[in-house]
C-alpha cells in the first residue's frame, strides 16, 4: 500500500450545537481495500460517512481525493468523484423495476419519431450486466423490486454503484437486515468489489462480518478515533475494548 | 436467492382464493366498467328495447360527460402517483373559467373573435398555473401536507373566482368558442377531441419521460429519489402546476360549452377527479397509477352519471354512487397492498 490513498480524511471535526460529533478524526482508504468503521451508537460513524459523501460539511479538517483536496457541496458532487453511498434503507424505489432503480435520476433516453423516450430496454440490459458481474441471480427484470429478497435488493443497490463506476463505496450496515445466507452473499459481494479495485468503507456492528471482510479497522468512540488496527493483527476482544473504552 | 415471478409467488403463497383476489384487485377498473355497461345495457333492452352503448347519441353523451372529470383527473393522476393529492382543482377550474370569460369579454371589441380567444385562453392558463405554483411551493419547500395545502388553496381559489365573477356567471359570446364548446369534427365533439389529444400527451409524459419516471420514483420512495439526485422539490412544484393547468383547460372548455364562466364550474368535479384516479388503479399511498386507468375511471363516472339520467333516477344519486365507488376502490387498493406487500422470496 505504497500508492496514494484514494481517500484521505484529515483532522475532521463536526459539532452540532455544543455536541462534538467528531473531533479531529483522520483516516485513509486505498484502492481495493476494505476499511471497517466500528463503534458504538453515537460514536460518530454516521456523521463521518455523511461528511465523506457530501451530505454534511466538516467544521474543521480536509478531505483529499486521489491526492488532491476536495470540497463536496452536496452528495451529487461526491458521486461525480465516484463516491457512492449505500444506506441501510438502500434508497431503492420499491415500485420500480431493477433497471429503473439502477438508472434512477440518470435515465437514458432514445428518440422515437423525434420524441425523447425512456430507453427501458437499455436500462434492463445494463442493469442485468451490472448484476451478472456480482454473480446475482434475478430472473425477472420487469417487476417492481418489492418482489425481491433482502439480499437481492442489496445487490441492486451495489449493482447501481458499480454501474456508475464507483471508486469508493460506503456501506452502512449492509448485513443488518438480512438472514444468514444473504449476509454471506453480501460479504462475498464486498470481496468481489475489493478485487475489482474499489475502495470500500464498511460500517458494521457485527464483529464477525468485520473480521470476515475488512483489511483495516478504524474504531470511533464518542467522536474520537479510538484506534486503528490491521484486521489480521488484532482480535475481537481488542476491538470491543476500543469501542467501549477501558 | 432464487427469485420467483411475482404472480407465481403470490399464487403459491396465497392459494387459489388469494390469487383470485389479487387478480380482481388489479383488474378492478375494467371489472367496474364491464359490470356498469352490461347493467345499463340489460336495463335498456328490457325497459326501452334499445341499446345503451351502441346508440351513438348515448356514446357521444358519455364521452362529453367524461371530459370534465378526465381533464381534472389527468393532472390529479400525476399528483396522486407522487404521493400527494390536489383538492384545489375544482375551484382552479372555476377560477380559470371566470378569468377566461372576463378576458374574452374585455378584449372582444379590440382584438376580434380569434384574437380575444387566444389572449383569453393564454391569460386563463397562466392564471390557473398560479394556484398550482403556490400549492407546489407550499408542499415542496415548506413541507405542508398536500391535503392541507391544497385544501387551503381550494378556499382561496373559490373565493377569488366568486369575487372576480361578482358572485354571478359571466356570459360570453364568441362563435369560435361556441364551436369549440359544442361543435363536432367528423362527428366527434370538439371538447372530446381536445381531451383525447391532451390525454395522449399526458400518457406520453407519464410513461415515457424522465419527469413521469421521477413522479413514480418520488411516490415510491421520496428519500431514495433525493439521494439519486432527482430534484424532488422542482419536480413537485411542476406536478402541482400541471394539475392546475389541466384544471385550467377544463375551465376554458366549460366556458366554451356553456357559453359562460362560473366560479362553481368545477365544484362537483373534485370528487369525480379523485374518483377517476383511484378507480383507475392509482394508489393514494403513491407510487402507482396509469393514465389508461384514469381514462377508464373517468368513463366509469360518466357512465354512472349519464346512465342514472338514462334510467330516470334522481340525478343526485350520482354523488352517492361515485362516493361509494371511491370507497370501494380504496378498500380494494388496501387489500392489494396487503397481498403484494409481503416478502415473497427465500
Amino acid at each position: 500500500m505504497s500508492e496514494t490513498p484514494i481517500l484521505k480524511v484529515q483532522g475532521v471535526s463536526k459539532r452540532f450545537g455544543g455536541v462534538h460529533a467528531l473531533e479531529n478524526v483522520s483516516l485513509e482508504l486505498y484502492p481495493g481495500e476494505v476499511l471497517a468503521l466500528a463503534g458504538d451508537n453515537g460514536a460518530g460513524k454516521s456523521t463521518l460517512i455523511k461528511i465523506i459523501s457530501g451530505v454534511l460539511h466538516p467544521d474543521e479538517g480536509t478531505i483529499w481525493y486521489s491526492g488532491s483536496e476536495v470540497t463536496f457541496e452536496n452528495p451529487q458532487k461526491a458521486r461525480e468523484h465516484g463516491i457512492e453511498t449505500i444506506y441501510q434503507d438502500l434508497a431503492l424505489a420499491d415500485n420500480l423495476d431493477v433497471g429503473a432503480n439502477v438508472f434512477l435520476g440518470r435515465e437514458p433516453l432514445k428518440r422515437v419519431l423525434g420524441f425523447p423516450v425512456l430507453d427501458r430496454k437499455q436500462m434492463r440490459t445494463q442493469a442485468a450486466g451490472a448484476l451478472r458481474v456480482l454473480d446475482i441471480q434475478i430472473h425477472r427484470f420487469d417487476l417492481p423490486i418489492r418482489s425481491l429478497s433482502g439480499g437481492q435488493r442489496q445487490a441492486v443497490a451495489i449493482g447501481r454503484a458499480i454501474h456508475w463506476k464507483a471508486k469508493i463505496l460506503i456501506m452502512d450496515e449492509p448485513t443488518a437486515a438480512l438472514g444468514v445466507p444473504e449476509q454471506r452473499k453480501v460479504i462475498a459481494l464486498i470481496k468481489s468489489l475489493k478485487q475489482s479495485g474499489v475502495g470500500v468503507i464498511f460500517i458494521s456492528h457485527n464483529l464477525v462480518d468485520i473480521f470476515a471482510v475488512s483489511d483495516r479497522i478504524v474504531v470511533l468512540r464518542r467522536g474520537v478515533k479510538a484506534g486503528e488496527r490491521i484486521s489480521t493483527d488484532t482480535s475481537s476482544d481488542e476491538i470491543v475494548r476500543l469501542m467501549v473504552g477501558g | 436467492m432464487n427469485s420467483i415471478p411475482l404472480e407465481e409467488a403470490i399464487a403459491g403463497r396465497l392459494g387459489w382464493s388469494g390469487s383470485l383476489r389479487y387478480w380482481l384487485a388489479s383488474a378492478r377498473a375494467w371489472i367496474f366498467l364491464i359490470v356498469l355497461v352490461v347493467g345499463f345495457e340489460v336495463w335498456a333492452h328490457f325497459a326501452y328495447h334499445t341499446s345503451f352503448v351502441l346508440n351513438p347519441f348515448n356514446a357521444q353523451s358519455i364521452a362529453v360527460f367524461a371530459v370534465g372529470p378526465l381533464l381534472l383527473a389527468l393532472g390529479q393522476t400525476f399528483v396522486v402517483i407522487s404521493g400527494g393529492i390536489d383538492l384545489s382543482v375544482g375551484f382552479t377550474m372555476g377560477f380559470a373559467a371566470v378569468v377566461f370569460s372576463k378576458i374574452l369579454n374585455l378584449t372582444r371589441d379590440s382584438l376580434g373573435e380569434s384574437g380575444s380567444l387566444i389572449v383569453a385562453a393564454t391569460v386563463a392558463l397562466a392564471a390557473s398555473a398560479i394556484p398550482g405554483l403556490i400549492n407546489g411551493l407550499l408542499i415542496a419547500r415548506l413541507r405542508i401536507p398536500p391535503f392541507i395545502g391544497t385544501l387551503g388553496m381550494y378556499g382561496v381559489a373559490r373565493g377569488i373566482a366568486y369575487l372576480l365573477a361578482g358572485g354571478t356567471t359571466v356570459p360570453i359570446s364568441n362563435s369560435i368558442v361556441s364551436f369549440v364548446g359544442n361543435g363536432t369534427f367528423l362527428g366527434i365533439p370538439m371538447t372530446v377531441l381536445i381531451t383525447i389529444v391532451l390525454t395522449a400527451g399526458m400518457m406520453y409524459l407519464l410513461s415515457q419521460s424522465r419527469f413521469g419516471q421521477h413522479t413514480y420514483a418520488i411516490g415510491g420512495n421520496r428519500q431514495a429519489s433525493l439521494r439519486a439526485g432527482i430534484n424532488v422539490s422542482r419536480n413537485t412544484v411542476a406536478l402541482y402546476i400541471l394539475s392546475a393547468l389541466t384544471a385550467g383547460i377544463g375551465g376554458i372548455l366549460y366556458s366554451a360549452r356553456f357559453s359562460a364562466g362560473a366560479a362553481q364550474a368545477g365544484e362537483p368535479l373534485l370528487l369525480d377527479s379523485i374518483a377517476a384516479v383511484v378507480i383507475g388503479g392509482a394508489s393514494l399511498f403513491g407510487g402507482s397509477g396509469t393514465i389508461t386507468g384514469t381514462i377508464i375511471g373517468a368513463l366509469i363516472i360518466a357512465i354512472i352519471q349519464y346512465g342514472l339520467v338514462f334510467v330516470n333516477v334522481e340525478p343526485f344519486w350520482q354523488f352517492v354512487a361515485v362516493g361509494i365507488v371511491i370507497i370501494i376502490s380504496v378498500l380494494v387498493d388496501q387489500t392489494q397492498k396487503q397481498l403484494s406487500g409481503a416478502r415473497l422470496d427465500e
